[in-house]
């Protein structure tokens, strides 16, 4: 463990991250409120608790990060601030012509390794790079975030076999397990169910937790590297999708629409 | 005689030897694209992904940013074609070091057929913004032109071939990113050719000769970047111009001339490849002919376009 294990510090930051995601949303007039909500406490844990993110003598950082659900981008910019690698002023120019905050990530933006936002892919990346780093001997793990609508992406499971035969036990997944995708819920669009078991055929080590407890998204890494680390590793987080904020918590039309002042003043105060 | 592909393969065991930094990947097609002999020497360096090839360049991109020099193999169908998102979306917009090199490439595939024989990979790759698109015609060349690519920080699409090939380069001869080689100087006619198309370019040039036409031959073994400089000379100081490729003349080299033709000096430009059809089964010799891609019908193309 790198950072803070305070969960009261690391709560008040999903906060300020909250904030700053609505209002980037507000400010560029589109975006993801709903599943960059969802996923707050996960990045929080990994890039303010978890994560290593000096670089190691290759200039390479020590433990690596791929955001798979690449429309959570106002999320990702927003902690990619409270790390350092975004000025603050910049979030508000989110997704505008004159800015370098793509609407999904592009490896353009400090921090970022690489682009994503088409659905399916960014696992192959994670594998990649833990596949290196196994190659070289190098310390540390990637970690992954994929959506739960995103696992009707073929490529996933693609990947998820060559993370078993290639033992990635240096590999931790999480899935945003928000139950709701653009055309309705997963359950209905086309679903994702027996996820555990999904996983657990595919050779990879599986928990279930809630995606939105930053002490449990915590003990499941550690779990995952002191007593399941034979295998690569799979954490379904369930969370809500709009988590935070009332009127968008588990509200599908949430999943890309901008907010007016009025619904902005009051996501603002409930997040205060 | 020697394929591309087979080239391919022996460089990356030359290489392989020399540089323990590259990695080669695969997708159940170790055999057909020639990385098995890399495979077998260095089999903690060869990746075979099974038959996946979307996440066999996702696995690619991710070590490629970690630092490796990174060659992914497959058929150019499933390359270009399977893993097309893929390369666009992770590997070009993220501008990832990747070499992908491409086998199999138009009715040169033979018997396999329609199903396996690209013939539109040179337009999806040159359609991707920021990727760069070789096309090697013979041993040498493709040695020099994956030489040049470990120098290019970049994407890179190398397109091979499964059909033996005669030696065309000497050792002497130098391959650049947006360079091509010119073959003679005659001011009658230019064939542009590409790849597997240069060797039929020459032995038409040769025939044509004896018929009484002084012809130049461009080979565009770069064909993103294209070299315009030469294209727009070719069509000012020669009279017909001629393209001939193993590939659709739609998105093809023939069109990429024709654009840079029309933009810069409007000149009529003759197009050999296939005409918009799905290719078929048979010996790429009987193709060629059935497909009009012989020296034969570069010869009548010539002569009937006055």
């Amino acid at each position: 463990m790198e950072g803070n294990t305070n969960s009261k510090y690391l709560e008040n930051i999903c906060k300020d991250v909250r904030k700053n995601i609505v209002k980037m949303i507000y400010h560029a007039k589109s975006g993801h409120p709903g599943g960059s909500l969802s996923c707050v406490e996960i990045l929080v844990s990994l890039y303010k608790n978890i994560m290593n993110i000096t670089l190691d003598e290759s200039g390479k950082r020590v433990d690596k990060f791929v955001l798979s659900k690449g429309h959570a981008s106002a999320a990702y910019y927003a902690i990619l601030s409270e790390c350092g690698f975004i000025p603050k002023e910049d979030l508000v120019t989110f997704r505008k012509y004159d800015s370098y905050l793509e609407g999904h990530p592009s490896n353009k933006i400090p921090g970022v390794d690489v682009s994503s936002g088409s659905l399916g892919q960014g696992l192959s990346v994670a594998n990649g790079m833990a596949l290196a780093k196994k190659l070289d001997h190098k310390e540390g793990y990637v970690y992954c975030l994929l959506g739960d609508g995103e696992l009707e992406e073929g490529q996933i499971w693609e990947a998820c076999m060559s993370a078993n035969k290639y033992n990635l036990n240096n590999l931790i997944v999480f899935v945003d397990y928000n139950g709701l995708q653009i055309d309705g819920s997963i359950k209905d669009v086309k679903d994702v169910d027996n996820l555990n078991s999904k996983f657990e055929s595919f050779g990879l080590n599986v928990q279930k937790i809630n995606g939105n407890n930053i002490e449990e998204i915590i003990e499941a890494v550690k779990i995952a590297k002191e007593k399941l680390n034979d295998r690569p590793n799979v954490i379904v987080a369930k969370t809500i999708k709009g988590k935070g904020v009332s009127f968008m918590e588990n509200k599908i039309e949430w999943h890309g629409k901008t907010l007016t002042k009025e619904e902005l003043e009051i996501a603002l105060n409930e997040l205060n | 005689m020697k394929s591309t592909r087979k080239s391919y393969g022996e460089f990356l065991v030359d290489m392989g030897t020399k540089n323990a930094n590259i990695v080669v990947f695969d997708a159940d097609l170790a055999k057909a694209t020639c990385t098995v002999d890399f495979k077998n020497k260095f089999p903690d360096r060869h990746f075979d992904m099974g038959i996946a090839e979307q996440d066999m360049i996702g696995t690619a991109c991710g070590m490629a940013i970690s630092g490796k020099t990174v060659f992914t193999s497959s058929f150019a169908m499933f390359a270009a074609g399977r893993a097309y998102e893929q390369i666009r979306n992770t590997a070009a917009y993220s501008h990832v070091n990747i070499n992908i090199c491409a086998t199999h490439t138009g009715l040169g595939v033979g018997e396999d057929g329609a199903t396996h024989q690209c013939i539109e990979d040179i337009a999806l790759m040159n359609v991707i913004p920021d990727m760069n698109v070789f096309s090697p015609s013979d041993d040498i060349s493709t040695h020099k032109i994956l030489m040049e690519c470990l120098n290019l920080d970049m994407p890179k699409y190398i397109r091979l071939g499964r059909n033996e090939l005669p030696s065309i380069y000497s050792l002497n001869d130098e391959f650049h990113l947006g360079g091509s080689h010119t073959f003679g100087n005659g001011i009658d006619g230019t064939i542009f050719a590409t790849g597997s198309t240069v060797c039929t370019a020459l032995e038409a040039k040769m025939l044509l000769k004896e018929k009484g036409y002084d012809v130049r031959v461009i080979d565009l073994y770069s064909i993103k970047p294209i070299d315009k400089a030469t294209i727009i000379q070719c069509a000012k100081e020669t009279n017909k111009l001629i393209s001939i490729e193993d590939h659709s003349v739609i998105g093809g080299i023939g069109s990429i001339i024709s654009s840079v033709l029309c933009e810069e000096f409007p000149k009529k430009l003759v197009k050999l490849g296939i005409q918009d059809k799905f290719g078929k089964s048979g010996k790429a010799e009987k193709l060629y002919e059935l497909y009009n891609l012989t020296k034969e019908d570069v010869i009548e193309a010539f002569i009937m376009n006055d």
